[in-house]
């Protein structure tokens, strides 16, 4: 295939260019993931300060997710460390936890979200509630696209004959970062929303 | 000109040039031959800004048909508009006597369409769209942008995001018809207006596909800019252009997402019944239980994108228009350093001055002060690049053709509408001027004529690159001075109806004595805008025409140009270059340099020669 070939060609190499134009792009995407979330908490703040605002414990499961969440960050550096090194079981172990540990990260928000109903904070009253919901959705929107490219990367892993190159360390690379990523943000999130509460 | 000077491109990048191991292959090419994804799905760089010129051009005519269809309503309110009703249907309400108006519901959709479509769709999405597609990767010797595949994606998440904008004018309740910058309630509360159900639904997805095409495009842009440069080319020997694009796209990087978060808590308000935006509000004489929220946080949320959205559309015409004036005045650009870091200001400041849009919506005046400041600080590196433009044509051995002329147009317009800006930036004189005619004409001839312009000069200069050949010049300077009269023709007078009050978006001023006086006034402007709206249908013949019917291109560098996309063959394929990549040895202005009348880049620098500025 022509557009193959051109793919091949389309990033040269001057030695100058140190990391590769995807992971930068998807580093530059990481702005923007950022400025939504920023214009979110902003919102959150600014509406804060207008008054009118109920005060409500957040859902203790929020803690134990974060627990999670690191954790599945944690798994799946490792899987990337065996890939790295050659180890096919871990490498493929580790991923399938992962996915497991992503999972339920998402579920157990949803869980909280329940916590905040039965504790009488609905999505639909005051929007300091709402708030809540709305950007730990948004939020596990994002995670769901992270699950996405694991899964991917689990086809890779259990399809593919094991081999390392570049091309497929670079994939598995930048689901790396993006899942880091993703859980970077969720603590930044739990961090804003306790500092919030006063 | 005393002597002709020519180079031999080829030559030179086969000598210097730098070899990826890129292999073209014409014949029997399976994907050169195949129409859909060569014209279509395509990949190439140059053709997807194709396809966003002409999307670009079908949207402009319909917003600019939008724009006639009120302008005659403000301009002729007691005519018998009864002969569009072929086109618009029961929007145009004909009584027993068989005149037809036009329905008050219908002309507040118009302007709402007109202002969406041409702010997104044509002014972003066309100009940024087109130039950076078919300059990044040329200008800066690439073969094609970081991701070729994300930027096919980019066009056709706008071509999604255009569909349903269509579908939506063919509603039975209409378009969304609360203003293109959906302030809520209007746009939050379905039972508010006809516009505000299914219209305002279809506007707000449409309106996430475009962003979703913005960020695909802007984050291939930055990319490709950073990490695909050929060997030589380093920063401070881009063009403008190229500048001019890469700041557009972080920009747009960084405020598009705030709107898509002003956009998801209204689709929440509307659909899930939260209240973030809502308090107090009575509908129907009954008053809703949706307390708790804010109005203004909208406005916030929408004007952190808003602001920096006027320097996503006016950026990409300075840089077009820094380049077309250099090449036609045969000088270098004037203060190129300057105007890079006058680019760079004005992208900073676009971030800290939204709430000028805000005056009067209730933000604290102490605040407001604030934003005062940073509003009239941006004239300062608006002015410099100002100087720079005039200082380029002083004394240059200037070159007058479509392309130039509107450059100089560009800068004409850009000075009359910036400075009507310093008096709105001043929040105690916006007490009189805000919401009246005197804004809709700052800011149609700073960011609506000036960036047209921008993208005219862009499309006269550029377009023998783009089709191999030329436009007709003698329609093209037709078209620029019919323009130009007729666009200050329709605009100057408007200062004077703002300065009096007279507000805009109204329907009818029949109701309104103390504007009586301006019926004259409303006919000239209307007059106007019928004569611009013909000759850019002059416009949009000679374009269509001359891609197949236009004077071929014989010579590779028709312009005398220094940039690296005239060393590419006449019509190039997908890689732009069929060999070696040319590599980049001066900056890109070397026009009368030791008197030679123009040095492309890949000439290499003589022994002691210094770079460029």
């Amino acid at each position: 295939m022509r557009e193959e070939r051109l793919e091949k060609v389309i990033t040269p190499d001057f030695g100058r260019n140190k990391i590769p134009a995807k992971k930068f792009a998807l580093y530059v995407s990481f702005a923007s993931v950022v400025m939504l979330f920023s214009g979110l908490t902003s919102a959150f703040i600014v509406r804060q300060a207008a008054g009118n605002w109920l005060e409500f414990p957040l859902p203790s499961l929020f803690y134990t997710s974060t627990i999670i969440i690191v954790a599945s960050s944690i798994t799946l550096q490792a899987s990337f460390y065996s890939f790295k090194k050659g180890m096919k079981i871990p490498y493929q172990a580790l991923l399938v936890i992962t996915l497991f540990l992503g999972l339920t990260f998402t579920v157990m928000q949803y869980q909280a979200w329940l916590e905040m109903t039965a504790m009488g904070v609905h999505l639909t009253g005051n929007p300091s509630g709402s708030f809540v919901y709305v950007i730990s959705g948004i939020h596990a929107a994002h995670v769901l696209g992270g699950i996405g490219a694991i899964l991917v990367a689990i086809g890779h892993a259990f399809i593919l004959p094991f081999f390392r190159n570049p091309k497929r360390k670079l994939r598995f690379e930048m689901t790396l970062i993006y899942w880091h990523f993703v859980g970077f943000l969720w603590i930044y999130l739990l961090v804003f929303f306790i500092l919030q509460q006063s | 000109m005393a002597e002709v000077t020519t180079y031999n491109e080829e030559v030179l990048i086969e000598e210097h040039g730098y070899d990826d191991h890129f292999h073209d292959h014409h014949h029997g090419d399976k994907y050169q031959s195949n129409f859909i994804t060569h014209y279509i799905f395509s990949m190439d760089h140059k053709v997807i800004a194709k396809q966003f010129l002409i999307t670009g051009i079908f949207w402009g005519i319909i917003g600019a048909a939008m724009s006639i269809v009120f302008r005659l309503q403000l301009g002729f309110p007691e005519e018998n508009m009864a002969w569009i009703k072929p086109i618009l249907g029961k929007w145009i309400v004909v009584n027993q006597d068989g005149i037809g108006t036009l329905a008050p519901d219908f002309y507040y959709a118009l302007v709402t369409m007109h202002g969406t479509i041409l702010v997104f769709f044509v002014l972003t999405a066309g100009l940024s769209g087109t130039f950076s597609n078919l300059l990044i990767p040329l200008q800066i010797g690439a073969r094609d942008m970081a991701s070729p595949l994300l930027n096919m994606m980019s066009y056709w998440f706008f071509f999604l995001s255009g569909s349903l904008m269509f579908a939506s004018l063919f509603l039975s309740t209409g378009p969304f018809s609360g203003g293109w910058t959906a302030y809520p309630p209007l746009s939050v509360l379905p039972a508010a207006s006809s516009g505000s159900g299914a219209g305002m639904t279809l506007w707000a997805t449409s309106l996430i596909f475009f962003v979703v095409s913005v960020l695909l495009g802007g984050i291939n842009y930055i990319t490709t800019v950073l990490n695909l440069r050929t060997k030589g080319m380093t920063m401070w020997r881009l063009p403008l252009t190229i500048w001019a694009f890469f700041i557009t796209a972080i920009i747009g990087l960084l405020s598009f997402p705030v709107l898509i978060s002003a956009l998801l808590l209204t689709v929440f308000d509307r659909e899930l019944g939260t209240s973030f935006f809502l308090s107090d509000i009575y509908i129907g004489g009954e008053a809703l239980d949706r307390v708790g929220g804010s109005p203004i946080l909208f406005q916030h949320l929408f004007w952190f994108l808003g602001h920096p959205e006027v320097y996503i559309i006016i950026l990409p015409a300075m840089g077009l228009v820094s380049e077309v004036l250099s090449v036609h005045a045969r000088k270098p650009i004037f203060g190129y350093k300057a105007m890079v870091y006058s680019i760079l200001a004005i992208a900073f400041l676009s971030f800290i001055v939204w709430a000028h849009h805000m005056f009067m919506s209730g933000v604290n005046p102490f605040i407001a002060n604030f934003f005062v400041i940073f509003t009239l600080i941006i004239a300062v590196p608006s002015a410099v690049k100002v100087f720079n433009w005039i200082a380029t044509l002083y004394g240059g051995n200037i070159r007058f053709n479509s392309a130039s002329l509107y450059s100089i147009g560009f800068v004409s317009m850009f000075i009359s509408g910036g400075l009507t800006g310093i008096f709105l930036g001043n929040s105690a004189i916006d007490i009189q001027m805000h919401d009246t005619y005197f804004v809709v004409a700052h800011f149609h001839i700073v960011m609506g004529i000036a960036a047209f312009f921008g993208m005219f000069a862009g499309i006269y200069h550029w377009f023998p690159k783009m089709f191999g050949r030329f436009m007709n010049e003698t329609l093209g300077r037709l078209h620029f001075w019919g323009t130009i009269i007729s666009a200050y023709m329709i605009f100057w007078p408007m200062h004077y109806m703002g300065m009096a009050g007279v507000p805009r978006r109204y329907y009818s001023f029949e109701a309104f004595d103390a504007f009586s006086h301006f019926d004259e006034m409303n006919k000239f402007i209307t007059v106007f805008a019928i004569i611009s709206f013909a000759f850019q249908i002059l416009f949009v013949i000679n374009f269509f025409y001359s891609i197949w019917k236009g004077k071929v291109v014989t010579t590779k560098n028709p312009w005398g140009a220094n940039t690296l996309e005239w060393t590419t063959p006449i019509n190039a394929g997908h890689g732009n270059w069929p060999g070696r990549i040319p590599s980049v040895n001066r900056w890109a202005y070397d026009y009368g340099k030791d008197g030679v009348e123009f040095t492309p880049q890949i000439v290499p620098l003589k022994e002691g020669e210094v770079d460029g500025h």
